[in-house]
């Protein structure tokens, strides 16, 4: 019996074994693994993926509406009678793989009212495009052309469109459609004209290519589509400009400008055009003894200083780094620096690559900004008593800072065709058509830039897994998402004011999205490292289950060889 | 027929030196950048590594000399060698022996110093990824259009630097940093020199197009030490910054040399490592590329050919000085830390993680369990 106790202990013994080795083993696959997983889980929320990669395939459409006005004398009374009519045509450029533009224009064909003609019969162009526009506004976006027979006196005898302050442009009918032809010629013969004429006041081809450079790096094109492209600051929602004094020798000059009037009186209206464009913010200093850095060699023809303009490039470092900037906002900066030379060193001139002076002394940097040299030598004679006080002109100076600010905004289009003359912008420095252009590039730049943004955004966080994607970044890019498709859409109507607000809104959510600082974490996690840490964990566990179960299962198919036997 | 032929030689001549003169002006368009950025950094901390500031500082001096301003460069550095208890000449960091040339001075930016040096800051920099309250001095605010120099030292090994001792980056890490610099178009070039032992393993692994890298020793290979200075007591540079700086000091702003000559710095026989560079992923020929276009910050300039007539005069700003005293904003400081938050927070939830010591006593419970149930004795029917 005593031998049948310690069989049955055996026996028991390694049920009981078994009995431990199998709810260990179950323990760990039913509770262990899911919780193992559910705590090594990262959290990401739900982004909208396939409308993201909808919007990675860009079919951008723009529509300008404009309207052709014939006045007396270009159209015969039975052709009047064809006239109004409207034509829409499409112009399809296919930009890469990824993206096509369609340009479309709705050209609205009419007679002149009686009103118009009376405004059209003024002596000079600039008299007619202003009694034009105080009849009625053309809404943002949209063109007015008025056809004028090719004996009027408004525009010179080489000149054949002019192109106004608002919105509207004459053009002169040529010299082939004296003798009467049939509509469709007109019409025909109008066409690459008008074409041309909305080139230069809505958008060209060329413009709405550049501004999608951050999608396609374009093979450059004519130079001076580079230099422009390199030129003006990329779109920002706000900019900070600093006007600066730098006064070099306060011993001799007491300088006083006005500043505050000055940027309320010229630079002010200009802004404020520009708001729906991007926030502005203008602060001014003033910099004693800042020295220019490059000494200027006297010319004893002009018993003058000049400056060479391959030196003025060397000017530029030493001066920027006591300009100091406004630490609080990451916006790009706009420099213009008024320097007044020595008393020693007066007059001094810029002289350009073929050492001829410059009228407006001044020259200006690419993304950086503009100086201008301020003569005041002429201001006092030989027995002045030092220190001597000057009023700076302050028009003058702010007519060469105006311009700067235009180029660098890319207000400023290159050079008009030939035929063309084109106003000068109004008091408030920007003509309409010109905050047209900017817009429409503006808008599409935004566009391209915040798709860009959102699908290598989508495409980082789907190739790298372990990212946390909160809550707020889900927002913002679905946010993002919405607006792109409001701004296609709005761009596709021609409702260009609220096309550059939503691109703007899609911009903003689509970096405040990407540069979220929570996009750190968890960036790089190799495989092997993951082994490295789980295997010490792990493996001195799972060892013993794993072979426990694995005698569990011999002893049981030795069991069933044994009963086996047995029934033989 | 000879005199003819002479002619048009001549004529062609003339319109090719014609042409010559226009592509110098229009040198403008060749690198396709307007402004420079310079991340320099140091990543090792403890008076022993005082070659590295060194390094790094003389870098820094190079750049600022050829005119890259301080709010272009982020410098990042553990500046603990100046104010070292063990300098004997403190506020000093020499990078000559005999101490010829203080590399410290008294305008020198420090953007990082001491702990902030870490991997997570210097990856935030470049991708741009900083919290909002970041001041503009820490930022790097590049554009498409600017061409950045990257300047890393310190002690590394083969696909990784190590960060003040006690992290690491990996060069795969590193790579995906500028990639996602390229997709938001954070550069136009980019730069890349390190100055650490086996540092070309840390270029391996880029795929971001226009990227050139320079780096002071190969795979397996250690970079060497170059000065010790017996008052001081530690080395003072390393050789590949060394030579790499005294080639710089040839190099002023209007200077041509090109990527070119930048190769050839430091040969096998000074270095005793072999420096190495790689340009397959840099769209430009790198024979066209100055060093100016990294290392200093010469601007393009355009001279301002219109004005705008304006006539108006000023108008005067409107001051109210009636009864009452012009209503004046009262400015005050921004709150650097919510303290007033702070102080009545409550305890934040931390993440939950099992106690001290509860992977050791799983371990010991699961063995006891089984040994308890099997018995030493009986250990062999398991194993």
């Amino acid at each position: 019996s005593l031998c049948k106790s310690v069989i049955y202990g055996i026996i028991t013994y390694r049920r009981r074994g078994q009995l431990a080795a199998l709810s260990i083993a179950a323990v760990v696959i039913i509770v262990g693994v899911p919780l193992w997983w559910r705590t090594t889980e990262t959290y990401r929320a739900w982004l909208p993926v396939s409308q993201i990669n909808e919007l990675s395939n860009l079919q951008l459409q723009l529509s300008a509406e404009v309207e052709v006005v014939f006045a007396r004398g270009t159209v015969t009374p039975e052709q009047q009678k064809k006239v109004p009519l409207t034509q829409i045509q499409d112009e399809e450029h296919t930009v890469d793989e990824d993206t096509a533009l369609r340009y479309r224009y709705e050209t609205k064909y009419r007679t002149a009212t009686i009103m118009e003609e009376d405004a059209l019969n003024q002596p000079t162009a600039a008299e007619a495009d202003l009694s034009l526009h105080t009849l009625s506004e053309s809404p943002c976006g949209s063109l007015v052309v008025y056809v004028i027979p090719e004996s009027s006196s408004l525009l010179p005898e080489d000149m054949d469109v002019y192109v106004g302050q608002r919105r509207t442009a004459l053009l002169r009918i040529g010299a082939q459609m004296r003798v009467g032809k049939t509509l469709d010629q007109l019409l025909a013969h109008l066409e690459p004209r008008i074409k041309q004429v909305l080139q230069v006041m809505s958008f060209s081809h060329t413009d709405i290519s550049a501004a999608l450079s951050d999608r396609v790096r374009l093979s450059p094109g004519n130079k001076e589509s580079i230099a422009d492209s390199m030129r003006t600051f990329k779109s920002s929602p706000g900019y900070e400009i600093t006007f600066s004094l730098l006064n070099p020798d306060p011993k001799s000059h007491r300088l006083h400008w006005d500043i505050e009037g000055a940027v309320q009186t010229y630079i002010q209206p200009l802004l404020t055009k520009l708001a729906s464009v991007a926030n502005f913010s203008i602060d001014s200093q003033t910099l004693y003894y800042a020295m220019l850095g490059v000494n200027p060699r006297f010319d004893s023809s002009l018993s003058a200083y000049t400056l060479h303009s391959d030196s003025l490039a060397h000017v530029i470092n030493p001066v920027e780094a006591r300009l100091g900037s406004n630490a609080a906002s990451s916006n790009p900066v706009l420099n213009f620096l008024l320097y007044v030379p020595d008393a020693h060193h007066s007059p001094l001139y810029i002289h350009d690559r073929k050492k001829q002076e410059v009228p407006s002394n001044a020259f200006h940097s690419p993304r950086w900004g503009g100086i201008m040299v301020y003569n005041v030598n002429g201001f006092y004679g030989p027995e002045a008593v030092f220190p001597v006080d000057v009023n700076i002109n302050m028009a003058k100076v702010m007519g060469v800072f105006l311009a700067q600010l235009r180029l660098l905004l890319g207000v400023q289009s290159s050079t008009a065709p030939s035929g063309f003359l084109v106003a000068p912008c109004g008091s408030n420095g920007l003509a309409d058509w010109e905050l047209d252009r900017l817009m429409w590039s503006r808008s599409v730049e935004n566009v391209a830039t915040a798709t860009t943004t959102i699908t290598s955004l989508a495409q980082l966080l789907e190739q790298i897994g372990n990212i946390v994607i909160n809550d707020n970044i889900a927002e913002q890019v679905s946010s993002a998402v919405t607006s792109l498709q409001l701004a296609v859409a709005e761009l596709e109507t021609g409702n260009l004011r609220f096309a550059l607000q939503y691109s703007k809104e899609a911009i903003l959510a689509s970096e405040r999205a990407f540069f979220d600082p929570s996009l750190l974490h968890l960036l790089y996690f190799p495989d092997d490292q993951k082994f490295a840490i789980y295997i010490p964990l792990f493996l001195p566990m799972c060892v013993p289950i794993l072979l426990s179960l694995l005698k569990i299962v011999s002893d049981a198919r030795q069991k069933r060889r044994e009963k086996q036997a047995k029934k033989d | 027929m000879k005199i003819l032929t002479l002619l048009s030689l001549l004529a062609t001549h003339l319109s090719a030196s014609s042409v010559n003169i226009e592509e110098n002006a229009g040198q403008f368009f060749s690198s396709g950048h307007t402004n420079n950025w310079a991340v320099l950094v140091c990543t090792s901390r403890f008076w022993f590594n005082y070659r590295h500031v060194a390094n790094t500082l003389s870098v820094y001096r190079s750049v600022k000399r050829l005119g890259i301003p301080d709010s272009h460069i982020v410098l990042m550095l553990a500046d603990d060698m100046a104010c070292n208890h063990r300098n004997p000449k403190p506020a000093t960091v020499f990078s000559h022996k005999n101490m010829e040339l203080n590399v410290y001075g008294d305008d020198v930016e420090v953007d990082y110093r001491g702990y902030e040096v870490t991997v997570e800051n210097f990856l935030r920099v470049l991708t741009g990824r900083l919290p909002p309250s970041t001041p503009r001095s820490k930022r790097l605010l590049s554009d498409d259009r600017s061409n950045i120099l990257i300047y890393l030292t310190g002690h590394g090994g083969n696909g990784f630097l190590k960060f003040q001792d006690s992290e690491e980056i990996s060069n795969v890490e590193l790579a995906d940093a500028f990639e996602q610099m390229w997709q938001k178009r954070r550069y136009n070039e980019l730069l890349f020199i390190i100055d650490t032992c086996q540092g070309a393993s840390m270029y391996e692994r880029f795929y971001s197009p226009n990227l050139m890298a320079l780096a002071s020793s190969q795979v397996g290979e250690d970079s060497l030490s170059h000065q010790p200075d017996l008052a001081i007591g530690v080395h003072l540079m390393d050789r590949y910054t060394f030579y790499l700086l005294e080639f710089l000091e040839d190099i002023h702003p209007s200077s041509k040399a090109n990527m070119n000559d930048l190769f050839k710095v430091c040969p096998k026989s000074q270095c005793v490592s072999t420096p190495g560079h790689r340009t397959d992923l840099f769209l430009r020929d790198p024979g066209s590329a100055l060093i100016t276009d990294f290392f200093g910050s010469v601007r393009k300039v355009e001279i301002t050919m219109e004005t705008i007539n304006l006539t108006e005069p000023i108008q005067q700003v409107e001051q109210n000085f009636v009864n009452e005293e012009r209503q004046k904003e009262t400015y005050s400081y921004v709150d650097q830390l919510p303290v007033s938050e702070i102080i009545h927070q409550k305890p934040k939830q931390k993440d939950w993680h099992p106690p001290d010591g509860f992977i050791l006593g799983l371990w010991t419970l699961i063995l006891l369990v089984f040994f308890k149930t099997y018995g030493m004795k009986h250990l062999k029917h398991i194993f």
